[in-house]
């Protein structure tokens, strides 16, 4: 693994934590009670130092060194490398919920592997921290989805919608490309198929006990790790980055 | 101190991981609770701030491994916690109930009754759930165990 296929890989999972929280924030002050607000907004929290930690140690390996608000703040759309699926936009508390869900099962999977690898021992430390802080991210979503999905047929249909509207951007988390190989051959990333199969059957029994369907054969969707975004990215990004974009070098 | 639990020291939070001289100067190894625990950055720069009064060149270092845990904070402190009205994490963080409340019993801090509630698995910080006891009615914050 190159220096700059490592921190092609550092960008990646700081991107997916940073357009998470980003998106997560957004519902400060606007979830439908109080407790939800603080709870999404205390996963953003969790998220943000997490994209912290990794975007520091990727900003260390370019030329000039980059800080983590330049590469937060100082990046188009097309050079972010977070997956589809946590860019798409909060929609109802469902969809957000949903979104979570299916991301953390992920996440934590992916984690444990980054704690224990011995490729890098800066990275271990950040998942090391991560894996305390996503099982009690997923113990959240997952508790919602069964509660949501086994609630009234209102509850029932709906998130069964934003399973059926998002599902399409779950092959994106295992898809494997030159850098991703790169990193799994080194050791640093697991082997995203192998996760895949973990990952399903987790998720897959929390869906069943929701009594949700996974829906059949969708068109996957993919483009998150080569900049190629949905619309929503860059009107997202217009606002998380239009203060530094226009008073540069501004400080609190 | 903890500026979101004032009456706590960072050394009864476990948090104050280390103190060593390097090369002539002091270094305080710090481990945050939480990856975006904003009270990180004010607990460094106060340590540091302290730490110049006797040493100019002190330095805070941040280490992230091993990674904190509530198993850091001792049975003292856990008493000192509910003297302030904050339920104190309980048992050891490997038992995974614990992590979650799920079944367990959490005390109300300010009337002791067991028939208590959790409202929400997150609170006004990283580090806490809430809670209402049923008995005496008041909503408490419990340290998530972790």
């Amino acid at each position: 693994m190159t220096n700059i296929q490592f921190r092609e890989t550092l960008i990646r999972l700081g991107d997916d934590s940073l357009i998470l929280a980003q998106r997560l924030a957004e519902w400060c002050g606007h979830a439908p009670i109080l407790e939800e607000d603080i709870a999404l907004t205390n996963i953003a929290l969790d998220l943000l130092g997490r994209a912290q930690n990794y975007l520091k140690l990727a900003g260390e390996l370019f030329d000039p060194v980059k800080s983590d608000d330049d590469l937060a703040y100082h990046r188009d759309a097309g050079e972010f490398r977070n997956l589809l699926l946590l860019e798409q936009p909060n929609g109802h508390f469902g969809d957000t919920i949903c979104r979570q869900f299916l991301f953390d099962y992920f996440s934590l999977l992916r984690a444990e592997h980054l704690s224990s690898q011995t490729v890098n021992e800066y990275v271990a430390a950040i998942a090391a921290k991560a894996v305390k802080e996503i099982r009690y991210h997923a113990y959240y979503s997952s508790k919602w989805i069964k509660r949501l999905g086994d609630g009234t047929a209102e509850s029932h249909d709906k998130i069964q919608g934003s399973l059926d509207n998002l599902w399409k951007y779950t092959h994106e988390m295992f898809a494997v490309d030159d850098f991703d190989r790169a990193s799994i051959e080194a050791g640093l990333l697991p082997e995203l198929s192998e996760l895949k199969q973990v990952w399903a059957k987790r998720v897959g029994e929390v869906i069943s006990e929701a009594t949700l369907t996974i829906p059949s054969n969708p068109n996957m969707e993919i483009g998150g790790r080569q900049g190629e975004h949905t619309p929503h990215l860059a009107v997202m990004l217009e606002e998380m980055q239009v203060l530094p974009r226009t008073y540069p070098g501004t400080t609190w | 101190m903890d500026p979101e639990l004032p009456f706590l020291t960072i050394g009864e939070m476990g948090m104050l991981r280390d103190i060593y001289l390097k090369d002539g100067h002091t270094v305080i190894v710090l481990t945050p609770t939480y990856s975006g625990c904003p009270a990180t950055d004010i607990i460094s720069k106060d340590s540091l701030k302290a730490a110049r009064v006797v040493d100019p060149n002190a330095e805070v270092e941040i280490s992230l491994r091993p990674a904190w845990t509530t198993d850091w904070i001792s049975e003292e402190t856990r008493l000192k916690m509910t003297e302030n009205g904050i339920s104190p994490p309980i048992g050891e963080s490997h038992d995974r109930a614990f992590l979650t409340g799920d079944g367990k019993v959490v005390p109300c801090p300010l009337c002791k009754s067991k028939n208590t509630k959790m409202v929400s698995a997150f609170g006004s910080t990283a580090c806490k759930a809430s809670f209402t006891c049923l008995d005496c009615m008041e909503p408490f914050e419990h340290f998530k165990c972790i």
